[in-house]
C-alpha cells in the first residue's frame, strides 16, 4: 500500500492539481465556498499522503527528514481549517519534488551517457569454435572475442585477427577513429566503426580503462569538499532544530499560523542541494571533454591557480625526439655509425631510440662487456674497439678531451636546442649527434589561453641541457624556464614555489615525475591512460592530449564560480525568508513553499548551465 | 564478507542519503565503517558479512523505507 501510493506520486500531484483548480473555480464562478473547501481539503488530503508515509518510513530509522517538517505543517493548517494554504503548499511540495527530480537527471545525464556506453553483452569462442552471445559477466580475462563492425569492444584486450577502425571517444574524447590491427590494444566501451576483428580479453569489467574512468568519475562526483561536509553536519540537526523552534514559537505566542509558516520556511533545501549539483556537472562536462576532474576539492584548486609547472619531454614536447644534426670526425664513418647502432641496440633509453631511427640500415656487430654509465652514456667493446656512447660528462671520464672544431661544433648544436650525443671510438671522438624533440603542435596557443584564464607564472623543468629549455621557453613564450633537473629536483623547487604562498599546478608524463604530481596542489597526468597517471593525479587529460587543458582550467573556474553562485542564491533565500516572516504581512506557507521550492530549481537550472560550458575562443 | 554495490531509483533529495544510511546501519551483519552511499550515481556501497545477512535482507531493508532497488551486484573481498 505505502510503496503503491509512492510510486504513484506523480498522479497524484495530478489530482491534486486538478482538484485546486476545481476549487478556484467554484470559488470565482459560481461563489460556492462549500465546493471551495470541500474540494481543497481533498486535495490536501491526498498530496499529503505520499509525503507523510516518506516522514514515518524516515521516522523509523531515527532520521526528521525535511517531508515531517511538510507533513506537520500540513496537520497543522488543516486544525486551523485553513484548507487553501494546506493544498497549495502540498501541491507545490510535490511539484517542486517533481520537477527537482527531473532537472536533476539532466544535470546527471553526462556521466549516465558514459555509463551507459558499458557493453553488456560480448561475442564469445565457445568451446564448440562457435562465437556465442553471452552477458558480459561471463567474460574473463583470456577468452576469445569477436567483434562486428558497429558493436562496441567490451574488454580491454589486443586484436588476433582482422583490422579496423575503432572511435575512442569514450576513453579517450577524440573522435577521430584510429587504425587497429593485430597485436594492437583495444578498449573496453570504444566503437569499432568498421572491420571486424577478433580480440583476446585481457581485462573485463572494473578493471578496464574505461570501467576505472567510470568508478573514477562516479566518485568524484560524490567526494565532498571540507564545506560540503559542514553544511552535511549542520542540515542533520538544522531539520530537527526547526521542528523545536516551531514548537517554541507556538507555545510562546500561540499562533499556529506563525508556527506552522516557519516549519515550511525552514526546510533546508538550495543550500544542501546547490554545491553538488554544480559539482555533478562540472564533472560532468569534464568527462565528456576528456577532462577527468576529481571531486570538488580539486574543482576549488584549480580554479585559484597561479602557477603552472611542466615538464618538457613528452609535455610541451612530442616526446619522440629525432636525430637533426649530425657531424663525422673520421674517415670511416660507416664503421663508426655501425658501432654506434649495435652499441645503442642494447640501450632502452629514448635518444638510443632515434639514433637506430636514423641509422637504420648497417652492418652490426657483436658488443661485449656493456658497462652503463648512469646518467652519462654506455662504454663498450665492439669489434675490439673500445667505443663510448654519451654526453660530454662520459667523454671527461673517459679521459677524451674534444678537439677545438668539435667543442664549437657542440655549441652549435646545442644552441639549437639539441641533446648531445657523442661517439668516440678507441679514445677519439668519431660522430657528433644531436637530437631534438618538437614542440606539440598548438601548444603554443594553448598556453596563450592559460594565461588569459589568468595563470602568472608558466615554468619549463627539464632533465635536458640548459640551452634546449630555454629555447622551448622562448619560442612558447615561457616566464621560467630550469634545466637539468632530475625528478627529485623538480619535486624540490615545487615546495620552494609553495612555501612562497603559489598554488601550482603540475603538469607530467605521470611516470618518473609522480614525485611532483603528488606534491603541486593539483597534479595533471598527461598519461594516454595509462594506470599510474590516472591513479595519482588530479586532473586527468585523456589521451594525453594537451589541447584539453585550457578547457580544463576553464571549466574548473566556471564550476567554482557557479558553486558560489548557488551557495549565494540558497543563504539569500533564506535570509529573505525569515525577514518575510518577521517584517511583512503577506508572507504565509504557500509563499514561502513557493519562493523555497523556487530557489531548489534555481541552483539546479544554475547548475545545468555548467554542462554546455565550453571554452571561448578568443 | 562480501562487497556489494547495489543500484537504487534515482535519489533527489540529499536527506535520502540519512535514510538509507539509518535504514542499512541497523542491520546485523552490515559493516558500518564501511557504507557509502553516493547521492549523485544512487549507488550504494558497502561490506557485510554473508554468514550473517544476505544481500536479499539488506535490499528489502531499504525497499521498506520506498527505495526501489534496480539491481545490485557482490563480489567476495
Amino acid at each position: 500500500m505505502q510503496r503503491l501510493i509512492l510510486s504513484k506520486k506523480n498522479h497524484i500531484m495530478i489530482l491534486s492539481a486538478i482538484l485546486i483548480t476545481i476549487a478556484f473555480l467554484s470559488k470565482w464562478t459560481v461563489q460556492n465556498m462549500d465546493i471551495f473547501v470541500w474540494f481543497m481539503a481533498a486535495a490536501s488530503v491526498s498530496g499529503v499522503l505520499p509525503v507523510a508515509i516518506q516522514a514515518y518510513q524516515a521516522l523509523r530509522v531515527k532520521v526528521i527528514s525535511i517531508d515531517l517538517l511538510v507533513t506537520v505543517a500540513v496537520a497543522g493548517a488543516f486544525a486551523i481549517k485553513n484548507f487553501e494554504e494546506s493544498a497549495i503548499v502540498t501541491f507545490l511540495f510535490l511539484f517542486g519534488a517533481y520537477l527537482e527530480q527531473r532537472t536533476l537527471n539532466k544535470t546527471r545525464s553526462a556521466i549516465k551517457e558514459l555509463v551507459e556506453m558499458v557493453p553488456e553483452s560480448a561475442l564469445k569462442l565457445m568451446d564448440n569454435g562457435e562465437f556465442e552471445e553471452v552477458d558480459i559477466d561471463e567474460v574473463v580475462a583470456g577468452d576469445i572475442l569477436l567483434v562486428k563492425t558497429g558493436a562496441k569492444i567490451p574488454v580491454d584486450g589486443t586484436v588476433l585477427t582482422g583490422d579496423g577502425y575503432v572511435n575512442e571517444a569514450s576513453i579517450t574524447g577524440e573522435s577521430l577513429p584510429v587504425s587497429k590491427q593485430k597485436g594492437s590494444r583495444v578498449y573496453a566501451g570504444t566503437i569499432l566503426e568498421n572491420g571486424t576483428i577478433q580480440i583476446i580479453a585481457d581485462r573485463v569489467g572494473e578493471d578496464t580503462t574505461f570501467g576505472r574512468i567510470i568508478e573514477l568519475v562516479e566518485e568524484a562526483q560524490d567526494s565532498k569538499s571540507e564545506a560540503e561536509r559542514f553544511i552535511d553536519r549542520f542540515s542533520k540537526y538544522y531539520t530537527p532544530a526547526v521542528l523545536v523552534l516551531s514548537v517554541i514559537v507556538l507555545l510562546l505566542s500561540g499562533d499556529i499560523e506563525l508556527a506552522i509558516t516557519i516549519l515550511v520556511l525552514g526546510c533546508p533545501g538550495a543550500l544542501v542541494i546547490g554545491v553538488p549539483v554544480s559539482n555533478v556537472a562540472g564533472i560532468g562536462n569534464g568527462a565528456r571533454n576528456g577532462v577527468l576532474l576529481k571531486g570538488s576539492e580539486v574543482i576549488n584548486d584549480f580554479s585559484k591557480v597561479d602557477t603552472i609547472v611542466f615538464d618538457k619531454t613528452g609535455t610541451l614536447t612530442i616526446g619522440n625526439p629525432k636525430v637533426a644534426d649530425v657531424e663525422y670526425y673520421t674517415q670511416n664513418p660507416d664503421e663508426a655509425a655501425g658501432y654506434l647502432a649495435s652499441v645503442e641496440k642494447e640501450s632502452d633509453h629514448p635518444l638510443a631510440k632515434a639514433i637506430l631511427e636514423y641509422i637504420d640500415n648497417t652492418r652490426l656487430y657483436t658488443v661485449e662487456k656493456t658497462d652503463v654509465v648512469k646518467g652519462s652514456g654506455i662504454v663498450a667493446v665492439v669489434n675490439g674497439h673500445r667505443v663510448a656512447v654519451g654526453n660530454e660528462a662520459l667523454m671527461e671520464q673517459e679521459k677524451i678531451n674534444p678537439d677545438e672544431r668539435v667543442r664549437a661544433d657542440i655549441a652549435r648544436f646545442q644552441q639549437k636546442g639539441n641533446s648531445i650525443v657523442l661517439t668516440a671510438v678507441d679514445g677519439k671522438i668519431a660522430i657528433l649527434m644531436g637530437i631534438r624533440d618538437r614542440i606539440r603542435p598548438g601548444v603554443q596557443e594553448d598556453l596563450k589561453k592559460l594565461k588569459k584564464l589568468g595563470v602568472k607564472n608558466l615554468t619549463v623543468l627539464s632533465g635536458d641541457n640548459q640551452e634546449t629549455v630555454d629555447l622551448v621557453a622562448r619560442e612558447l613564450d615561457l616566464t621560467e624556464a630550469h634545466g637539468h633537473m632530475l625528478p627529485e629536483d623538480k619535486a624540490a623547487y615545487i615546495k620552494e614555489l609553495q612555501e612562497k604562498g603559489r598554488i601550482i599546478a603540475f603538469v607530467g608524463d605521470g611516470v618518473n615525475d609522480s614525485p611532483s604530481i603528488a606534491l603541486a596542489q593539483i597534479g595533471i597526468a598527461m598519461g594516454g591512460g595509462t594506470d599510474v597517471a590516472i591513479e595519482t593525479s588530479d586532473v586527468v587529460l585523456m589521451n594525453s592530449d594537451f589541447s584539453r587543458l585550457p578547457h580544463a582550467l576553464g571549466l574548473a573556474k566556471a564550476t567554482a564560480r557557479n558553486m558560489r553562485q548557488n551557495i549565494i542564491i540558497a543563504v539569500g533565500v533564506v535570509l529573505v525568508l525569515l525577514a518575510g516572516v518577521f517584517f511583512s504581512e503577506w508572507m504565509n506557507m504557500s509563499i514561502g513553499m513557493l519562493v523555497h521550492e523556487a530557489s531548489i530549481l534555481a541552483v539546479i537550472l544554475n547548475g545545468m548551465r555548467l554542462l554546455r560550458y565550453s571554452l571561448k575562443t578568443w | 564478507m562480501l562487497k556489494a554495490t547495489i543500484q537504487l531509483e534515482t535519489l533527489i533529495c540529499p536527506s535520502c542519503i540519512q535514510k538509507i544510511e539509518g535504514a542499512v546501519k541497523s542491520l546485523d551483519g552490515v559493516d558500518k565503517e564501511s557504507i557509502n552511499i553516493s547521492f549523485n550515481t544512487s549507488k550504494v556501497k558497502l561490506n557485510f558479512n554473508d554468514e550473517k545477512i544476505s544481500i536479499q535482507d539488506i535490499e528489502n531493508a531499504i525497499g521498506k523505507i520506498g527505495y526501489k532497488v534496480i539491481k545490485s551486484q557482490t563480489k567476495a573481498i
